[in-house]
């Protein structure tokens, strides 16, 4: 494990168990300390922090106070797919590779690791089991039903996600780059996309119907509201962010109920 | 509602308050959980459901995507939850006050946020002699002492909103006139709207993602009539 090599040339050394579950529980923890200076980069030092007890010298070594600090400045990627990042950093680490090629290294992951992880979770997995809930609930879910539909489909992914990156991090070391052409990563975005706009048409009629309650001819109503102003929202889009409309829309609302009152 | 309440649904609040961004990010925070268990608190999960529904809606449209600014749902859902709870199943205006209360809140968790992420910037450059000697304890301090004031940011956010909102939110629910199917007919129509154009946005240059929506609303709608 000490031996200098860039990254799949040499049979893939183990890393102990405890230190990749020690790790993998730390990246739950990512962005604990995430600020607009270093972003996540202090996450990645404590996540990678307990591999690098194994450097020659172990905690109290020179090796592991200079690797700490390397780890420690900027960084940004997306917190699951930091993963990723853990595993490789770890992996060049306990490889010794030099500090310039490292930094190097760290650098360039933060663009693909960013985009990656957006594309995928956040533009796609994330609302596909969103309206996976939202349609089990206008399919009458009860609410325990709802929330486990949600979580524990939405959680079987990410959780998969961040312990195969730790996983394909330490694998490929400075070669991970060849990981990220996955297939998942490359084409899962848009078939999850796909997924997610037959659920929401599946979805919104039957969540309108349940949280109106009874009444068919008021949803047709509600729905045809919905697409027209759907499209204004879309138009300005730009401009306003819906959720700051709404908050007006809903404060007009509420007055004028309490106005009628008076 | 009873200062034990208060304590309990801040706690909650805490903790998916937490999850927004910290740990573990399992996404708690997602209305449609948060609400809920805010409303199961109270003792009224399936009010709280109905919020969360909505509410979710509203957070399609405000996806976590890299450094950008958006609302704090987790905490703000809790509070929306247990307020809608906290009514009888009657009250014609429990769901639209609610939803605007947790929709306000989510707003300023928003802000409580950027506060924290300032906060936490000061922190690692105050400590940057020890970051750059390789200390671990000053590594670990920074993660703890940020996870830590995230959590008395959310329990902050959550104990003050229900404090502030409660009472206010009891006198205009005494107050409101509209019909009860109206008024949540309102406030869905703008919540699916802002969730309608959210989709559309994420998914209109997927290929074929219009045709799929479109034979999805058409099961849906189908559903609807022969239920």
């Amino acid at each position: 494990m000490t031996a200098p090599s860039l990254g799949t040339a040499r049979r893939t050394p183990r890393l102990p168990p405890v230190t990749q579950m020690g790790m993998l529980l730390r990246l739950l923890a990512v962005q604990g300390s995430w600020n607009y200076e270093t972003m996540n980069g202090n996450g990645i030092g404590f996540c990678l922090e307990p591999a690098l007890r194994l450097l020659p010298g172990g905690r109290d070594g020179e090796a592991y106070r200079e690797a700490l600090a390397r780890q420690a400045r900027y960084f940004n990627s997306h917190p699951y797919m930091a993963s990723v990042a853990v595993g490789a950093l770890a992996r060049a680490e306990l490889d010794l590779v030099p500090p310039t090629t490292i930094e190097r290294f760290r650098t360039a992951l933060t663009g693909p690791l960013g985009s990656v992880g957006d594309r995928l979770m956040w533009a796609a997995w994330l609302p596909f089991c969103s309206l996976l809930a939202l349609a089990a609930f206008g399919l009458g879910a009860g609410p325990l039903a709802v929330v486990c539909i949600f979580l524990g489909v939405y959680n079987a992914g990410h959780l998969a996600l961040r312990a195969w990156g730790l996983r394909v991090g330490w694998r490929h070391g400075l070669r991970v780059a060849s990981a990220l052409a996955n297939p998942v990563l490359r084409t899962g975005p848009d078939v999850i996309a796909r997924a997610a706009a037959v659920t929401a048409g599946l979805a919104l009629p039957l969540a309108l119907y349940r949280i109106i309650g009874v009444g068919r001819t008021l949803t047709g109503g509600v729905l045809v509201a919905v697409v027209l102003l759907a499209l204004a929202i879309v138009r300005v889009r730009a401009k306003l962010e819906g959720w700051r409309t709404a908050l007006a829309v809903l404060a007009l609302l509420v007055l004028y109920s309490v106005v009628r009152h008076g | 509602m009873s200062v034990a309440s208060v304590v309990a649904v801040s706690t909650l609040g805490a903790i998916l308050g937490l999850d927004t961004v910290s740990f573990p990010q399992a996404m708690l925070s997602r209305p449609i959980v948060a609400a809920t268990v805010g409303g199961a608190f109270v003792g009224d999960a399936e009010t709280g459901l109905l919020v969360g529904a909505t509410l979710e809606l509203f957070a399609l449209e405000s996806l976590p995507i890299g450094a950008s600014r958006y609302p704090e749902w987790g905490s703000a859902a809790v509070v929306g939850g247990a307020l809608a709870a906290a009514f009888p199943e009657s009250a014609a205006g429990a769901l639209p006050v609610a939803v605007l209360a947790a929709i306000a809140t989510a707003w300023v968790g928003g802000w409580t946020m950027v506060q924290l992420r300032k906060f936490n910037a000061w922190l690692a450059q105050s400590r940057r002699a020890g970051l750059d000697r390789g200390s671990a304890r000053t590594v670990v301090g920074l993660q703890v002492t940020g996870l830590t004031a995230d959590l008395v940011r959310g329990w902050l956010v959550t104990a003050i909103a229900l404090l502030a909102l409660h009472p206010l939110a009891t006198a205009v629910v005494h107050l409101w006139m509209l019909d009860g199917r109206y008024s949540r007919a309102a406030v869905v129509t703008v919540s699916a709207a802002v969730a309608g154009a959210a989709m559309w946005t994420t998914f209109h240059a997927t290929v074929g993602a219009r045709r799929l929506f479109l034979g999805g609303l058409v099961v849906g709608l189908a559903l609807l009539l022969f239920r």
